[in-house]
């Protein structure tokens, strides 16, 4: 006995429209199994969940500033997928541009330096973390490398770093010895009085129009498309291979920089430990959860921001492990694969009688 | 030629294997439809239709591959279901695939013994091996490694992985489509002698002379059906061409009378390490091509076809500029797209992913070769519209059949897209084309209509090159023909004075000649 997958033909534009939101709903379906497995009250854990969250205003506006790096960094991320270059390294490309970006704000902090440091510390951890990516990019043209592996383990040396600034020459004299660095004056304003809502919010949104218009329009985005879907046909277009991986890593990297020094800037205003808390592995998530198109990664983003905040308040609420939340999220990524296969194959159960 | 088994002669005896009413669906697609189809012991059954007609669907439901939706098969008489690969083998059915599945890596013996019951020695399937290769006039070395074998070579060894197996009906799909016209000889003197023992043979091929000569029953499939059941030994081959197509089929006409040109694309001595160790170095390679002639490169598959295209068009540049001329001018040095700016096309040989990317729109693919030359992308923007245009136009004036509107590539049939990417370069009108397999598994409509395209180029002024390993197609378009060997290029020769003797040694590499000598 065995299971075949046999392609359906034409799918219907619809079909593959409702499959992420059939998705979501079977992904609920398994939480609430799970949840109700632990002993607690499935309803309670949705309403905690997802409920309390969307229908409160600061449930709305932390969701936005939650959603914001990790569409930045997808976004990036996005363009490197389609080019079957598999940068999983953004969470190091974040914190470099986090590190970077944070020169500026943190050496002009108690001066009388004007805003022109905000855009500056903006271009400046893009750049860190363009260069950072550059790494990998460089090691693959040149040896054929493989860039799973070193964009990988560069993570760990960039989290590294960071501890060792914060807890070395860029700690804070009058900080009580705590890792981290004095507090920037130079932070991004709030779009409301009030609000949590920063201007960097606005990034994402305004980088995901600009992905799809380079994607869908430009001959660098269809270069990019032709390069992940078949290598070969790329090269008889002219697009060299080598040149597509500096591009893909170097766009990733910079998104993952600039998303690294727009949550310090926007959200925490000094570096230290743990400014990342993983979003970069979590965008991940989030590009296939947008299939890789730059609209589809704004409701990605959202929904993996929806999980993360209803995970800190079941955890309080209800005390259910922050754990659940991870395993939600794989859950749900897991979903939307197998509902993407779905719309496109028929599961055949294929008998065979054997002697 | 003599028989000892004549299908005629045992008329009473149920056949081999019969099929009846097979239906096979994808989808909305039916891809058998009602297929009767028998063979008999000792029979050469020859299995006829275009590309699409749904032969490899029916030898695949055979095979074991695929399951029917309908329709019955008896194996001697008996219905029996066939549900895998293995069943059909413990039945004693075996198959000769068109594209080997041989572990490069592996010695002959040893990608012999994988497909053979693990209880077997070593040494007895190197005994068995020598056994079989005798009987049948297969001769094989089972310690070499298979990388460093010829292509009929490996068919041998697939082939001799078959026969071990003692099978009672052997498949084989498009058996000859890799082998020179010697190679093939000795093939069709296998498959006699293994006919002669009563063994039954379904082949599968577009070849009809091969048919006529080799066949003593045939089935013509089209578009899921079968359209007629024959003696191939008393049909024209024309008609067998007609059944196959549905229609008479035309020739190519002959250009009209057209003066040659100067030399609008060369190569001078044109040399090039491979790119991974099993690829093909080519050893300085000569060609002078004119405007208003077409020059058809022959060879055997793997002899640096795949090497040659690439540094003609600029995929891998040459190691200096005078290796490779466009129009006088040296452009070895310079990328497939500024070679394109430069009034040449190219057609590479695989169609689905080379020479169009298979899940992109028609459209989007007109982008793909033509993005550089102008027209369909400006400042580094996509003109969608322009592209949807130039795709409408090569559909129109290719007659290229197709679903939708604007269909991904990957859904067409072989010979649409071929159609669709060969038009997407001629009406560019390029000075110089190259083109590798221009009809590789087409079906014969198409092939007719790009053959004629080619010819209509050419005398339009263009310098045409054609790399083919179908003799027929060299033959029927091309003015000179060289052949590549070993990533050596023969002198070339005019079609008129050479003959298919003279091709075929060249094409084994076995007649010694320089270059320059001719």
């Amino acid at each position: 006995m065995r299971l075949e997958l046999v392609p359906r033909g034409d799918v219907s534009p619809w079909a593959r429209a409702l499959a992420p939101v059939a998705a979501v709903v079977a992904a609920i379906l398994i939480g609430g199994l799970v949840v109700a497995l632990m002993g607690r009250s499935p309803l309670a854990a949705f309403q905690v969940y997802f409920v309390d969250t969307l229908s409160e205003d600061w449930g709305l506006q932390e969701m936005a500033v939650k959603a914001t790096p990790l569409l930045i960094i997808a976004v990036g991320l996005s363009f490197c997928f389609r080019a079957s270059l598999w940068n999983i390294g953004a969470e190091g490309q974040f914190i470099i541009g986090a590190l970077v970006g944070g020169i500026l704000p943190l050496y002009t902090a108690g001066t009388e330096a004007g805003a022109w440091v905000i855009p500056a510390a903006m271009v400046l951890g893009a750049l860190g973390g363009l260069a950072y990516a550059m790494i990998p990019a460089l090691l693959r043209v040149a040896f054929g490398v493989s860039e799973i592996l070193t964009s990988l383990m560069l993570v760990y040396v960039a989290d590294l770093t960071l501890d060792y600034l914060v807890r070395g020459p860029w700690k804070d004299p009058k900080g009580f010895n705590f890792p981290q660095t004095v507090n920037f004056d130079a932070t991004l304003p709030y779009l409301a009085e009030g609000g949590r809502l920063h201007a960097g919010v606005l990034v994402g949104p305004a980088l995901a129009l600009l992905a799809w218009f380079v994607i869908s329009r430009t001959l660098f985005g269809f270069g990019v498309r032709v390069a992940g879907e078949a290598p070969k046909a790329a090269r008889f277009a002219g697009f060299s291979a080598n040149r597509m991986v500096i591009a893909a890593f170097a766009i990733s990297g910079a998104a993952a920089g600039l998303a690294g020094i727009v949550e310090v800037l926007g959200q925490i205003g000094q570096l230290k430990p743990g400014i990342s808390s993983g979003y970069g592995f979590t965008a991940i998530t989030v590009a296939f959860l947008g299939r890789l198109h730059p609209l589809g990664m704004i409701f990605g983003a959202l929904v993996v921001a929806l999980t993360v905040i209803g995970g800190e308040s079941a955890q309080i609420a209800l005390k259910l492990p922050l754990d659940l939340t991870r395993a939600f999220q794989g859950v749900l990524l897991m979903c939307v694969l197998a509902a993407d296969a779905l719309v496109s194959y028929r599961v055949r159960l294929v008998t065979v009688a054997r002697a | 030629m003599a028989r000892s088994l004549d299908p005629q002669g045992q008329a009473g005896a149920p056949p081999l294997v019969s099929l009846r009413g097979i239906v096979k669906r994808f989808g909305e697609l039916t891809a058998n439809d009602g297929v009767d189809l028998d063979i008999r012991a000792g029979e050469i059954h020859a299995l006829l239709g275009e590309n699409g007609a749904g032969k490899s669907t029916l030898v695949k439901i055979l095979f074991g591959l695929l399951q029917p939706n309908e329709g019955e098969i008896r194996w001697q008489g008996r219905p029996i279901t066939l549900s895998s690969p293995e069943d059909a083998g413990r039945l004693g059915i075996g198959m000769v695939f068109q594209h080997f599945s041989l572990f490069d890596n592996l010695t002959v013996a040893e990608n012999i013994a994988v497909a053979l019951p693990r209880s077997e020695s070593r040494r007895s399937v190197a005994r068995r091996i020598g056994e079989v290769g005798q009987r049948y006039g297969l001769a094989l070395e089972p310690e070499r490694p298979v990388w460093t074998l010829s292509a009929g070579e490996r068919q041998r060894i697939e082939i001799v992985r078959a026969l071990l197996r003692e099978p009672k009906l052997l498949i084989l799909d498009e058996p000859t489509s890799v082998l020179t016209p010697q190679e093939a000889d000795t093939l069709f003197l296998t498959l006699e002698k293994l006919a002669s023992t009563g063994c039954g043979l379904l082949y599968i091929t577009h070849r009809l002379e091969e048919v006529k000569r080799l066949c003593t029953g045939a089935t013509v499939m089209r578009a899921g059906k079968v359209v007629a059941a024959c003696d191939p030994r008393v049909e024209s081959v024309r008609r067998l061409a007609s059944l196959m197509v549905g229609s008479e089929v035309t020739e190519v006409r002959a250009a009209p009378a057209h003066q040659l040109g100067p030399v609008r694309f060369e190569l001078r001595q044109l040399s090039l390490a491979p790119e991974d160790v099993h690829g093909v170095p080519l050893r300085g390679v000569d060609l002078a091509v004119r405007g208003g002639e077409i020059v058809g490169v022959a060879g055997v598959a793997g002899n640096g076809q795949a090497e040659l295209f690439a540094a003609m068009s600029g995929e891998r540049l040459a190691e200096g500029p005078d290796a490779v001329v466009i129009d006088g001018r040296p452009v070895g040095r310079e990328d497939i797209d500024a070679r394109r700016r430069r009034q040449a096309a190219f057609v590479p040989e695989e169609r689905n992913g080379h020479a169009a990317a298979p899940n992109l729109t028609l459209s989007e693919n007109v982008v793909l070769s033509r993005h550089a030359t102008g027209g369909v992308a400006k400042g580094g923007l996509i003109d969608s519209r322009a592209a949807a245009a130039v795709a409408a136009e090569v559909i129109r004036v290719f007659d290229v059949r197709k679903g939708r509107a604007d269909p991904p590539a990957g859904t067409l049939s072989g010979g649409n897209l071929q159609k669709f990417v060969v038009g997407r370069e001629i009406l560019r009108e390029p000075g110089v084309l190259v083109v590798n397999q221009p009809t590789w598994g087409v079906d014969a409509g198409a092939a007719a209509t790009i053959r004629q395209a080619l010819v209509d180029l050419a005398a339009r002024g263009a310098a045409v090159v054609v790399i083919s390993q179908d003799l027929d197609e060299i033959f029927a378009i091309a003015d000179r023909i060289a052949v590549i060997h070993d990533g050596r290029l023969s002198a070339t020769h005019p079609a008129r004075e050479i003959d298919r003797e003279k091709i075929g040694l060249l094409m084994a590499g076995s007649a010694e000649e320089h270059p320059h000598a001719a």
